[in-house]
């Protein structure tokens, strides 16, 4: 498993899949294991009752079925399948609009979904994903991208309430694929896969939606912000080290 | 399940093709790395040195790997233009052949090249001038740069009248897993002396890639092909020029890649996620009301999705 996981580390982040269910074949004994620590690139169904989209992890399925968060429904259809109670429901709708008013504002287009399910100690877990295709035949407004897919996974765990606080624990997974191609410059592609934790104890008074949303947001940025700066930044300096571009400061003058 | 247990019999030749898989998938300079937890996985030796013996080989050429020479007498690169039978492969600039064990990585002995295996004086000349401008060129653009000029095609030929092939390589690679990156910058040009036509067409291929992996995995995959020509001159001549078009294209290249790196945060990366909404302001978690009545509201007029 841990030589596994040391594959996972240093396989190109764009071949995650491949790579997953390669591992899968070779070690069927773990399966449960891979799929539980290696993240993937999200998947989605058609409600089809809705006629809307929803993304499929861990977190929805019941046997071969994935439940919808807009009719609560399984795809395909499953008799019994696990639902939240009625009350962590009511939540799990509510989260379901505001978290896609937020996607919408951060990420113009995209798909996003949120499931609840209540854990072993009176509290609950939370999980928002959200799917973006950003290329130009995607949902690129820009159309700068020939390739581009950001998947976002956020697991919160919100423990139960003590003296008006709730402790929540937040896992956030942010995988990206963007690639540019033009005549100029030839393909160029950046993959990237990283994850972070983040603990806090927060007051209830703002309603448990608010608490974990303002943690989301504090979390993508500070992901989005570290794969700009500092992961490409270090892909970057390397570059420069491999041909340090001294040369091309003197033969370029700034144009303006 | 019944499909995870037909998927567990895997024959041997799968798993072969499997860890060859992730051996060739290997960022620069980690196949080693990589070899290490593929041996542990597939648990068994003959698996395992079956798909090394075939990935290694292909790894070390498409990644130009340099080596040094068993006698320290300098580098040989490992590219299928200085292959020969064996496992081994040509040294030009000091006519020396190189034994390579591919798995390891490394030369295990060197003998001179015969006369069969170097191309004849005519194309020789061409080929050493071109050299000895390359070196040049690479000494002072790349830290850690190695360099060869290879004949490509046409190596027997005597004098004027017909055509033949170089191969200018070059590789630059980095590894400091203690920074957790690593990295590599391979370069192919090919250069193609037309007698009838008295030109030299250039073509070039630049492949660079860079992994960093501290808490996470992060790589960079950048591949340029372009084109060029000059005439067909003196060698001496033909040496500078060739080698002023690499110049010259190589840090075009470079300059690209900076400009594609730049853009990233305004726009590029902007169709994946934006840094604050369009609402330039931070999402009012606090105030999610207004957001439910809006929302009916445009139900009731009948407008929105």
């Amino acid at each position: 498993m841990e030589a596994a996981m040391g594959l996972m580390r240093r396989i190109p982040p764009k071949h995650t899949e491949t790579a997953l269910s390669a591992l899968l074949s070779l070690m069927p004994n773990h399966s449960s294991d891979l799929l539980s620590q290696v993240d993937q690139p999200l998947q989605v169904l058609c409600d089809v009752q809705c006629g809307k989209e929803f993304i499929l992890c861990e977190y929805n399925r019941d046997a071969d079925s994935y439940r919808s968060p807009w009719s609560n429904k399984y795809h395909p259809p499953l008799e019994d399948g696990s639902l939240p109670s009625l009350e962590l429901r009511k939540l799990e709708t509510e989260a379901n609009d505001i978290f896609a008013i937020y996607r919408d504002q951060y990420y113009e287009g995209g798909i996003s979904s949120v499931y609840m399910w209540e854990d072993d100690n009176e509290g609950f877990v939370a999980c928002f994903l959200i799917k973006k295709d950003g290329s130009k035949t995607g949902q690129g407004r820009r159309g700068y991208l020939e390739e581009g897919a950001w998947d976002a996974i956020h697991v919160i765990e919100v423990g139960p309430e003590e003296e008006e606080n709730t402790n929540y624990r937040l896992t956030s997974t942010v995988m990206l694929t963007l690639t540019t191609n033009n005549e100029s410059s030839g393909t160029f592609s950046l993959s990237g896969s990283i994850r972070r934790q983040m603990s806090m104890k927060l007051s209830v008074a703002d309603g448990h939606l608010c608490n974990m949303g303002r943690m989301i947001e504090e979390m993508e940025s500070k992901l989005r912000n570290s794969l700009d700066q500092v992961y490409f930044g270090k892909t970057r300096e390397m570059v420069c080290t491999l041909r340090p571009p001294s040369e091309v400061a003197q033969m370029r003058m700034p144009e303006s | 399940m019944a499909e995870e247990e037909e998927e567990s019999e895997l024959s041997d030749k799968q798993k072969v093709e499997i860890a060859k898989w992730f051996l060739l998938n290997s960022p620069p300079g980690e196949i080693q790395y990589v070899a290490k937890d593929v041996k542990s996985i597939l648990n068994s030796d003959d698996l395992y040195n079956e798909a090394a013996s075939e990935a290694f080989p292909f790894y070390n050429k498409s990644h130009l790997i340099s080596l040094q020479l068993s006698n320290r007498s300098g580098d040989v690169l490992v590219t299928s233009f200085g292959e020969l039978e064996g496992n081994a492969f040509l040294e030009p600039r000091t006519a020396q052949v190189a034994m390579v064990d591919h798995v390891k990585q490394v030369c295990t002995g060197v003998r001179p090249a015969t006369d069969e295996e170097l191309p004849s004086p005519y194309v020789e000349e061409f080929r050493c001038n071109l050299d000895a401008e390359v070196i040049k060129y690479v000494e002072e653009t790349y830290p850690k740069g190695v360099c060869s000029v290879y004949c490509a095609s046409g190596k027997d030929v005597e004098g004027p009248g017909s055509n033949f092939e170089l191969a200018v390589v070059i590789s630059a690679a980095r590894h400091s897993p203690q920074n957790f990156c690593n990295g590599s910058w391979c370069s192919i040009w090919n250069i193609d002396f037309k007698d009838d036509q008295q030109t030299v067409e250039v073509k070039g291929k630049v492949q660079v890639g860079a992994h960093y992996f501290e808490e996470g995995n992060v790589q960079l995959d950048a591949k340029h092909e372009c084109k060029d020509a000059t005439l067909f001159q003196a060698p001496e001549e033909c040496a500078l020029a060739i080698t002023s078009i690499i110049r010259h294209h190589e840090t075009e290249y470079l300059a690209s890649l900076e400009a594609s790196y730049l853009n990233l945060p305004d726009s590029t990366f902007k169709d994946l996620r934006r840094k604050l909404p369009v609402t330039r302001t931070l999402f009012p978690w606090h105030n999610t009301l207004q957001f439910s009545l809006t929302r009916d509201i445009s139900k009731e007029l009948g407008i929105g999705k």
